[in-house]
């Protein structure tokens, strides 16, 4: 196999805890404002999850640059530009029918990526991955549900859910265009290319799509640069205004 | 302490002679310590206060979300967003619990959220004061869930069955959740000196409307009289009052800060603390509608219930189309 630098390995694992770290952050705008109290509870738990993910995804990342960081530096010190999330989770919550389809289009993604994550050749990554895959394997099984059940439920509720897919869908490509780190990490053996994935995973939502009598999109354009960090959308900049504030605002503090 | 002023008979606590021999039994059962479930026979009035009170409770867990969630967003660390979420999550849970405990008294949960959102029924008065600095995630803990658990410790004894084992778990949840409190107070009281700013800022604000929490004085009331006749009520509000100014003023002084109360004073012959009371009018205000935040939390929750409408319409509607094809297939 293939030797990796560990830029290109801090890279791929800033990549995994961006993504669980926004959106989890995203996730949690919900908790107190829910339809039913069940859905505020289940969501709180998909947020808990995530931001758990995070910290180790993230704490892999610091320990494998070196620097003396910790997560927390890399989560609440960092600017847009080095923000390396899938452009998808920082989307804006919209309606809950908007905060479950992106839920969905990511934990579908997610769960076939960890699926494979088990067999890396890093055994870091492994670890993590087996503990993750379970939480996920619930969440994918949750959002598919609640896709199935308001895309198949009323008039209204099958309008918002289109509406939802017609506005997430050109989000999606994002997660299967691979680059020249995807192809170093999968020649060493640590994840797969992200484009080998596609397949599975358009199985995976058509499959769920078909059974919400959703119509997806016939368009495979997509909006590119989270992952790269090369534009992120308007939305990210709102995020860190919150998210790091207080850090930003008394540096020397400790909390 | 989530239920304040809750209104009972308004009759007194009838003698012996005035009950009826299905109220003696009653009464008897209460005063054996033998839970009351919910297939037996219960007076009217027990089962109008019971749904008041643990109706009351469940809003003030719903709407004491919303202060709290005010801040995940802004937590400063992943590990303190994680345990703040955590906690909202528990209060959501809670609300859950008593929903289910008053549904056993023949209410459903709809009915006390429609009286919940058009005013008819309250939630505790301190979640109408805001959230301003990180400082108050601590002394919501710290102090609200201190006050709360003075209430709820004793209240796991209620006469009724399906309250006093919600409130058993609850309490188990709510004491995690006040140590968390302190340790956050704990690391801004020893932090920068900004910091130590904020964690006065948050004694300063929060510390009256905490004492507001457990009502007025109660020792006349026959609300009161009859509700601790039932065993629904245990302790009279200046009791716990006293025992929470008691607990509180230690740990105060542990954290180098200052309570906001120059007539605080240990009085040895009491063995407790002589202490001011909170400004009354200022309660019976916020009760009214004018506190600081009543508009924006209840808002919010009507916000919650009306924009989550096409949600639970069209999860219901997609459960009866199943059972409908399950039937057909079948």
């Amino acid at each position: 196999m293939a030797e990796l630098d560990k830029t290109q390995l801090a890279q791929f694992l800033l990549r995994m805890g961006d993504n669980t770290l926004i959106l989890g952050h995203r996730v949690s705008e919900w908790c107190g404002h829910s339809p039913v109290l069940e859905e505020d509870i289940a969501l709180a738990n998909t947020a808990l999850d995530l931001l758990g993910q995070t910290q180790l995804w993230l704490g892999y990342a610091v320990e494998v640059q070196g620097e003396g960081k910790t997560a927390d530096d890399v989560a609440f010190l960092r600017d847009a530009w080095d923000f390396r999330n899938l452009l998808l989770v920082e989307l804006p919550n919209g309606d809950f029918g908007q905060t479950m389809m992106r839920q969905f289009l990511f934990d579908a993604f997610h769960s076939v990526l960890l699926g494979r994550l088990l067999q890396s050749s890093d055994q870091m990554v492994r670890e993590i991955a087996e503990k993750a895959s379970k939480e996920v394997a619930y969440h994918v099984e949750r959002s598919s549900d609640t896709v199935v059940g308001l895309g198949d439920g009323t008039e209204e509720s099958h309008a918002r859910m289109q509406a939802a897919l017609d506005y997430l869908w050109p989000y999606v490509g994002e997660m299967f265009a691979s680059d020249d780190n995807d192809r170093a990490i999968a020649a060493a053996g640590v994840a797969p290319d992200p484009a080998s994935l596609r397949d599975e995973y358009d199985a995976l939502i058509g499959k769920v799509l078909a059974e919400a009598t959703l119509r997806i999109p016939d368009s495979d354009f997509a909006h590119k640069g989270g992952r790269t960090g090369t534009m992120h959308t308007e939305h990210l900049g709102h995020i860190l205004c919150q998210m790091q504030w207080l850090q930003r605002a008394y540096p020397n503090a400790t909390w | 302490m989530y239920a304040q002023m809750v209104k009972s008979t308004g009759e007194g606590v009838k003698s012996r002679d005035d009950m009826s021999p299905e109220e003696v039994a009653f009464q008897d059962k209460v005063d054996a310590d033998i839970k009351i479930e919910p297939r037996d026979w219960m007076p009217d009035g027990y089962r109008k206060t019971l749904i008041r009170q643990i109706g009351q409770h469940a809003h003030s867990e719903i709407v004491g979300q919303l202060p709290e969630g005010n801040w995940i967003a802004r937590a400063p660390t992943l590990e303190r967003k994680m345990i703040l979420l955590a906690k909202v999550q528990d209060e959501a849970g809670h609300g859950l619990y008593l929903y289910s405990a008053a549904e056993t008294l023949g209410v459903t949960r709809d009915e006390l959220t429609e009286a919940l959102l058009s005013g008819k029924m309250k939630y505790s008065s301190i979640f109408n004061y805001p959230t301003l600095n990180w400082a108050d995630i601590g002394a919501v803990g710290w102090l609200v869930d201190g006050a709360a658990i003075m209430n709820q410790v004793p209240l796991q004894r209620t006469s009724y069955g399906p309250y006093s084992r919600a409130m058993i778990r609850i309490c188990k949840e709510e004491s995690f959740h006040q140590r968390q409190g302190y340790d956050i107070m704990m690391k801004m009281a020893q932090g920068t000196p900004e910091q130590k700013k904020m964690a006065q800022d948050a004694l300063n604000r929060f510390w009256y409307p905490s004492l507001m929490m457990f009502g007025p004085s109660d020792a006349e009331s026959v609300h009161s009289a009859q509700s601790m006749a039932w065993k629904i009520k245990i302790n009279t509000n200046d009791e716990l009052r006293q025992k929470f100014v008691d607990q509180t003023v230690p740990q105060a002084e542990y954290l180098g800060l200052t309570v906001p109360d120059e007539n605080l004073k240990w009085n040895e012959e009491k063995g407790g603390y002589d202490f001011s009371e909170p400004d009354w009018s200022e309660f019976f205000d916020v009760l009214k509608g004018n506190g600081p935040c009543n508009n924006d939390r209840l808002n919010a929750r009507v916000n919650a219930w009306e924009d989550g409408q096409w949600v639970r319409d069209g999860l219901l509607a997609h459960a009866e189309k199943k059972a409908a094809r399950k039937v057909a297939a079948e």
